[in-house]
């Protein structure tokens, strides 16, 4: 029994947020590592991307609210998920027409595009903060909870309780088919070949008669829809602020350079070791250990190997261990 | 002819001595920065305060008081000081109201006032490490703002009384914040309860599952929240409630506005907090005394009135507007014995004061200075009730 309750106390405060949070993380990674793969720079902008889309989808979700829309027991948001993905298309097609496109025709090296890529940034940080304003949005509703910590309780009989929140699951949910589409799309469809071909070798993908425009349009259009549904979803399970998405580009780029730039597969798995890292190290195991050892060995500190505080420095040190002794990445990505 | 010259000088000043002059207060304030919001009507309330006494006429046989405006910048410490400089040197201030944010009134405070000798009268900076125990201020440093320090105090009265013997910390992770739970945990333990964890957290994340896991594992019968209802103290609660780790909260000033009952409602059902405010009449008639001219209800605008009252009134006790001499008499006219004064009556003040009598000035705050001369603090005890923030008591 107490093993149960130990159990369930790890999976309420830390597999269950970290796999939400390393969802939202590998999608997020993903559109910045297709970027890197084949655009060939680290996109700053992206983090501002996630916030444009979710702003979108915000605004969507409230028109659908005051005309009486509503998804069940779903948040609303879900269904204006295609029109804000439709919308961060557009915006992302504009920017590779007006800034992206003429460096690209200069051949411009990778780092001048990263400042390009950050100037587009304030723009977009800019432009959010214009349409929408920098507080806190909340455009959630529906049902909150799968199951709540009082009814898990009443359910089992168990001292600790469980609580799986809707968002939680719908990130999941969404996270995994959104990953299946990709992989399906790159490996199985011509034009995913393309784009493969064309990242893996630029000049070869030329000659054998592969438009470039087409690939770098349908790579953007592929992070627009990756980077607002990660932007929705973080937006949905916490909440909506501007601020907090440019502050989510360092989590996403330890993401994407750890499991390896340019690889898909590394960007997930770096998704979730950088948010169960970075929740099980600044875990206190007090209550944990408490219903797994025996008494006598009970602890009476709290078990916590770094305060909170260093939340973030621990992706910072696996990101640091991982370009020393591994600098492709867990995933043989480009080496940066 | 020089005798003439000598004789009329010396006129001039004998004039001069005794009947009235032009005082210039300093008004220091950060008219830019983080709380620009708020500085305006803290200007317009010692600017009233200033303005009443000028017109009542009876200041020191007459005198009108000027106000001299300057910008702190809340965060600069280097412009502040300059700006305290400019007042002091070049428009000759007697005195100082202010500053507002507690890093740059400590840095106006060592760097300026202290070597010119200047009062500084302050009616928000409110860091327990502006409490001078040891005189280093030269007793020129007074605030009609409680210290932090006493929050903590408070705070830990409220929860004994609720029953409450162990609870979770988590703070800020600024001077406010930690300040505030390092004051809580001592006042807290001393008074026999135990504090699981103090942890800190940043604003401006969206997510703290990380946080609430180690708050929630180290328990308590409540969690502590010293953050902003508009940042991370709203998150932290948040995620505290949808994974079932505390139900009730403690919430101190930075937390409560409509927004937290906005936010959750009776989700929180039975939490406390405690924030500045008082039952005085004072409040109601500094109200009414401002009328529709700026906003008296805003954050430290009736503290900014106080504060200059106490200067002038302290001048009128003192007999003189120099700073070394009625910097003794603040503490005096503050606090008993003596006879009340409320907002709008510093003409009366001002005469009982010439006639030799002694006042017990209210004001707007209900002040009460101790300690090296701060404000003792009324607080509003609120308990959530009904999901909305209902006045328990005021202590």
């Amino acid at each position: 029994m107490d093993l149960f309750n130990a159990l369930v106390a790890l999976s309420n405060f830390v597999i269950i947020p970290a796999i939400a949070y390393g969802s939202q993380l590998a999608l997020g990674a993903l559109g910045v590592t297709l970027i890197y793969g084949i655009l060939r720079f680290s996109n700053f902008a992206h983090g501002d991307t996630m916030a444009f889309g979710a702003m979108l989808a915000v605004l969507i979700t409230w028109l659908l609210q005051s005309m009486g829309v509503s998804f069940g027991p779903l948040p609303t948001a879900l269904l204006a998920l295609p029109f804000a993905i439709l919308g961060t298309m557009a915006l992302v097609l504009l920017t590779d027409r007006v800034v992206y496109r003429f460096y690209r025709e200069q051949k411009a090296k990778p780092v001048i595009l990263v400042i390009v890529s950050m100037g587009v940034m304030f723009i977009m940080n800019g432009l959010v903060r214009f349409i929408i304003g920098p507080n806190d949005q909340r455009f959630s509703d529906g049902e909150r909870f799968i199951i709540s910590v009082r009814e898990f309780k009443a359910l089992t009989g168990l001292k600790e309780g469980l609580a799986i929140k809707t968002t939680q699951g719908i990130t999941v949910v969404v996270a995994i088919i959104c990953v299946a589409l990709l992989f399906w799309f790159l490996n199985r469809t011509r034009t995913g070949k393309s784009m493969r071909a064309y990242s893996d070798n630029e000049d070869l993908a030329l000659l054998s008669g592969i438009n470039p425009e087409r690939v770098v349009m349908y790579t953007w259009l592929i992070v627009a829809a990756l980077a607002t549904t990660a932007g929705v979803l973080y937006g949905l399970d916490k909440s909506f602020k501007p601020f907090v998405y440019f502050q989510l580009l360092l989590p996403i780029f330890a993401s994407a350079i750890v499991g390896g730039l340019g690889s898909p597969l590394g960007a997930i798995a770096g998704g979730f070791v950088i948010a169960f890292s970075e929740v099980t190290i600044t875990y206190a195991w007090k209550k944990v250990l408490k219903y797994a050892m025996p008494e006598s060995l009970e602890p009476s500190s709290l078990v916590q190997l770094l305060s909170t505080d260093y939340k973030f420095a621990v992706s910072f040190v696996i990101l640091i261990v991982v370009l020393l002794f591994k600098p492709t990445g867990l995933f043989k990505g480009k080496s940066v | 002819m020089k005798k003439l010259l000598l004789a009329s000088a010396a006129g001039a000043l004998l004039a001069g001595a005794a009947s009235a002059e032009e005082i210039k207060l300093g008004v220091i304030l950060g008219f830019t920065g983080p709380i620009e919001s708020l500085t305006p009507s803290m200007a317009d309330g010692a600017e009233l305060a200033m303005k009443e006494v000028s017109d009542s006429g009876k200041l020191l046989g007459g005198s009108t008081v000027a106000s001299v405006r300057a910008d702190s910048t809340c965060v600069d410490a280097a412009a502040a000081s300059a700006a305290a400089e400019r007042l002091i040197t070049s428009e000759g201030v007697k005195g100082i109201m202010g500053a507002d944010c507690s890093g740059v009134t400590g840095a106006i405070l060592n760097n300026v006032a202290v070597a010119n000798g200047v009062v500084m009268v302050s009616p928000s900076a409110t860091s327990p490490g502006l409490s001078h125990a040891n005189n280093e201020d030269n007793g020129l440093f007074f605030r009609t703002a409680p210290s932090d320090a006493r929050q903590g105090v408070v705070m830990t009265e409220v929860l004994m009384e609720e029953g409450i013997k162990e609870v979770a910390v988590t703070y800020t992770n600024n001077d406010y914040g930690k300040g505030l739970a390092d004051s809580f945990q001592a006042a807290f333990e001393a008074a026999g309860g135990s504090v699981t964890i103090n942890a800190a957290h940043e604003d401006g994340k969206a997510d703290y599952s990380a946080e609430v896991g180690a708050l929630a594992s180290a328990g308590g019968d409540r969690l502590v929240v010293a953050g902003y209802v508009d940042q991370g103290g709203s998150g932290i609660v948040r995620a505290a409630i949808d994974s079932g780790a505390f139900d009730t909260f403690h919430f101190p000033d930075g937390m409560i506005s409509n927004k937290l009952q906005e936010n959750f409602g009776d989700e929180i059902e039975g939490s406390t907090g405690q924030h500045p405010g008082t039952d005085s009449p004072g409040a109601a008639k500094f109200s009414e005394l401002v009328g529709d001219s700026f906003d008296a209800t805003s954050p430290f605008t009736p503290e900014s009135y106080d504060a200059a009252a106490l200067i002038l009134l302290a001048m009128q006790a003192a007999g003189s507007s120099d700073p070394a001499a009625y910097k003794e008499k603040i503490m005096d006219v503050a606090n008993a014995p003596g006879e009340q004064i409320f907002p709008g009556e510093l003409g009366k003040a001002l005469d009982i004061l010439a006639g030799g009598g002694e006042i017990d000035y209210v004001g707007a705050t209900a002040v009460e200075l101790i300690g090296s001369g701060e404000s003792a603090g009324n607080y509003r005890q609120i308990v959530i009730d009904g999901g909305k923030i209902a006045t328990a008591k005021y202590r």
